[in-house]
């Protein structure tokens, strides 16, 4: 499997405090990535600085490089704008445009982006992303409904449909079901096994359920380091560091 | 990972997985005493004792479901993961050796209660000898896995081949008597089946002895180096 993004020597700073430290992590091309680890264990951090979200925060910055499929996001040439279009992010409270109709949502990100398109166009890109999203048969009817009118797991699709929309190369997600019920999560996870095929998936997740389901590999961070990195399965049945086996089963202090 | 583990933060689970290392613990000590009794209601001829075994199989079943239920409980409630998946996985197969071994154990009280009704063809020898090997071999394959100790694990994998070995030792010897004196066939099939009643308790320990290493390691040894 091809590395689809690979950090090297990546340390994120808030001001002079250090959100994590020295992340050399390889990410496969079209795998499920999960991170684990407790609050406050810089897994946001980290997946902010791989689309250059985290340097939005102001003091924020970050050292080291990302690659993706090659090149350094951090490079001085780059366009963060261009990056966050390859790289999309969902995160952990649904957030759509709650007066803008479920169309205009998904195509939202078009929009912003310039991308010029007429009627017929925007119907394709709509329905296509919808269904990508697994929402498309319970909104097609009402599809100039408000985005606000959605439940909070419908709402949390639209979002997964708005970041389809720009053909993303990379999806993060940010504890995308945090604030989801049980079947609602279910849709998402099984969306996430859906997307694989044509996406590559970081997801942070504070539910290690999750990341058993759904991930391929899982990474576990601990107070901004990365401890252990490897496949999802051998991670919750017998891992190699002490640190990580104490947080699967539930030991930490 | 050699020192002690903390304790889980939660305290229930923490209990709850304790509880069913002491049952394992207490239905291991159970089935030894079992097969203890069954082989010495057999060499004293004490029928009355062959069926106190038998009726004390009940407990063996009860603790079988005991552990059982616990198990199931842990895995639905807890979603346990690592070490502790392995220790809870471990122990819902372990209760089922043991159970077989209390089972086996009952097998030879029910022989001994047969073979007590007649006079008894000669001393036995090899047969107490085996029952004291498998009855260990029980010990052992127990106490590996209350100490997580692979070692342990090992030896008792290895005394399997001598219980093995007595086994068709009885076998040969009590082939003879029945070609020499048909009168004895009888009995000796008796003697016969108490000898691979503990040829099996044996092969029960083994197991034991092989998921504990899994337990521990994390590799599966089953079926690796079968004869």
């Amino acid at each position: 499997m091809a590395d689809k993004i690979q950090t090297h020597h990546l340390t994120a700073y808030f001001g002079k405090v250090r959100g994590v430290h020295d992340i050399n992590m390889n990410i496969q091309e079209n795998q499920i990535t999960a991170i684990i680890g407790p609050s406050g264990c810089g897994k946001s951090t980290f997946v902010r600085c791989l689309n250059r979200m985290h340097e939005v925060i102001v003091g924020a910055y970050a050292e080291g490089e990302v690659i993706l499929d090659g090149d350094n996001i951090y490079a001085p040439e780059v366009d963060p704008v261009q990056v966050r279009r390859r790289i999309g992010m969902v995160f952990q409270k649904p957030t759509p445009f709650p007066t803008m109709s479920i169309e205009d949502n998904v195509a939202a990100g078009l929009k912003l982006n310039g991308v010029t398109f007429n009627k017929s166009e925007k119907e394709a890109v709509v329905e296509r992303c919808l269904k990508q999203a697994a929402l498309w048969e319970e909104v097609k009817d009402r599809l100039r409904a408000p985005g606000g009118s959605l439940s909070g797991g419908q709402q949390q699709r639209l979002c997964v449909a708005r970041a389809l929309a720009v053909e993303p190369e990379v999806l993060l997600m940010d504890e995308p079901c945090s604030a989801l019920d049980p079947i609602s999560t279910a849709r998402i996870e099984e969306l996430l096994i859906e997307l694989k095929a044509n996406y590559t998936i970081v997801i942070v997740t504070h539910n290690m359920q999750q990341a058993a389901r759904t991930a391929d590999m899982t990474a576990f961070f601990f107070s901004g380091d990365l401890i252990e990195f490897g496949e999802t399965r051998q991670i919750f049945t017998n891992p190699d560091r002490r640190e990580t086996e104490d947080y699967i089963t539930g030991r930490f202090g | 990972m050699d020192q002690p583990q903390p304790l889980h933060t939660n305290l229930r689970y923490e209990e709850e997985l304790r509880g069913l290392r002491a049952t394992l613990l207490k239905m291991g000590g159970l089935v030894e005493r079992q097969i203890a009794e069954a082989i010495d209601a057999l060499v004293n001829r004490d029928t009355e004792l062959a069926k106190q075994v038998i009726e004390r199989d009940k407990e063996v079943n009860r603790m079988d479901i005991d552990t059982d239920e616990t198990c199931i409980r842990l895995l639905a409630l807890h979603q346990p993961a690592g070490s502790d998946l392995r220790f809870i996985t471990t122990g819902l197969k372990i209760t089922v050796d043991l159970e077989r071994i209390g089972d086996n154990a009952v097998n030879i009280a029910e022989r001994a209660v047969e073979l007590n009704e007649e006079p008894q063809i000669k001393p036995y020898i090899d047969i107490p000898r085996m029952a004291s090997i498998a009855q260990s071999m029980v010990k052992d394959s127990i106490d590996a896995f209350m100490r997580q100790d692979t070692g342990l694990c090992d030896a008792v994998i290895a005394r399997d081949d001598e219980v093995d070995g007595l086994n068709r030792q009885v076998y040969r010897e009590l082939l003879s008597y029945m070609a020499e004196d048909p009168r004895l066939i009888a009995r000796s099939t008796r003697i016969l089946f108490i000898s691979k009643y503990l040829e099996r308790i044996a092969d029960h320990a083994e197991n034991i002895a092989e998921m504990v290493t899994f337990m521990v390691k994390g590799k599966m040894i089953k079926h690796m180096d079968k004869k």
